[in-house]
């Protein structure tokens, strides 16, 4: 038996580190990996729940969030190499213009 | 105590793993650490007893996606992270916001939220169940996720196109 607590808490860290991570760092792709880290807290805390309200719907709700990012890291690894393309560089703060 | 052991161990290598992502600075060290907290989250899914979500993890977050990641990171070959000023702000008002947000929800969970234990393998989230809901509860947003995927897939494809290739149109000389 472990608490619920212990699961949240190291969602929440996952979280906090993720959050961390997307503003100290300045490599985009690390970035990137950041939000993922903050998605895989967030998918945490949901199974999590569903083990305690006996609700298997919040595992069907981890299911889309994956697919989500599924989705994200395809474009946006693709507008990474769009943006390394035109700008020569990964870091975010030589990329300060919108236009490609 | 054996369920709280396993919690403990692989819950020790998701937050080193986290901790070392922040610390590195080649990104190629930063995807391997973050495939080890996937890896150790998947193990936290499997004692919560959610036996699909934990496969769907090794399977499409630690594969799929993560090789995504190492062939970006390979293909553009990322070197070391280089360190600029332009970002004082977001540190010193962020950093200390983030922290002060994460000890107030920890203190939050731990004193004004009566929690219950959760047992070991305390909902079976078989395939069985899962595909019983997917497909009959959740199938219009398993139809829209679809489309989503494949919106994804074309936009990838265009942003990822040299711009000459796409204003060329389809090659002639294939056939």
């Amino acid at each position: 038996m472990i608490p619920l607590f212990y699961y949240l808490l190291l969602s929440g860290i996952l979280f906090v580190c993720g959050v961390l991570g997307f503003l100290i760092k300045r490599n985009i792709i690390t970035i990137f990996m950041s939000i993922e880290l903050m998605l895989n807290g967030v998918n945490l805390s949901f199974v999590a729940f569903a083990a305690q309200w006996h609700a298997l719907s919040g595992q069907v709700f981890v299911f889309f969030v994956m697919v989500v990012a599924a989705a994200e890291a395809a474009v946006g690894l693709a507008i990474i190499i769009a943006v390394y393309r035109t700008r020569e560089t990964l870091n975010v703060d030589r990329v300060n213009l919108l236009k490609l | 105590m054996f369920h709280l052991i396993l919690f403990l161990f692989f819950g020790a290598i998701c937050v080193a793993g986290a901790v070392n992502l922040l610390v590195q600075s080649h990104p190629i060290n930063s995807a391997l650490s973050l495939i080890a907290v996937m890896a150790s989250l998947a193990a936290e899914y499997l004692l919560l007893g959610a036996e699909f979500v934990a496969a769907v993890q090794v399977i499409v977050y630690a594969g799929a996606i993560m090789v995504l990641f190492v062939i970006t990171i390979m293909l553009l070959n990322a070197g070391k992270e280089e360190r600029t000023k332009g970002s004082r702000v977001a540190i010193l008002i962020g950093v200390p916001g983030v922290l002060i947000g994460g000890v107030l929800v920890a203190w939050t969970l731990l004193y004004r939220s009566n929690t219950q234990a959760v047992p070991i393998g305390a909902l079976k989230g078989d395939p069985h169940d899962i595909a019983r809901l997917l497909f009959h509860d959740f199938l219009l947003p398993f139809e829209v996720t679809s489309v989503l995927i494949l919106i994804a897939i074309m936009g990838a494809v265009v942003l990822a196109s040299r711009p000459e290739a796409v204003a060329r149109g389809p090659r002639k000389d294939a056939e």
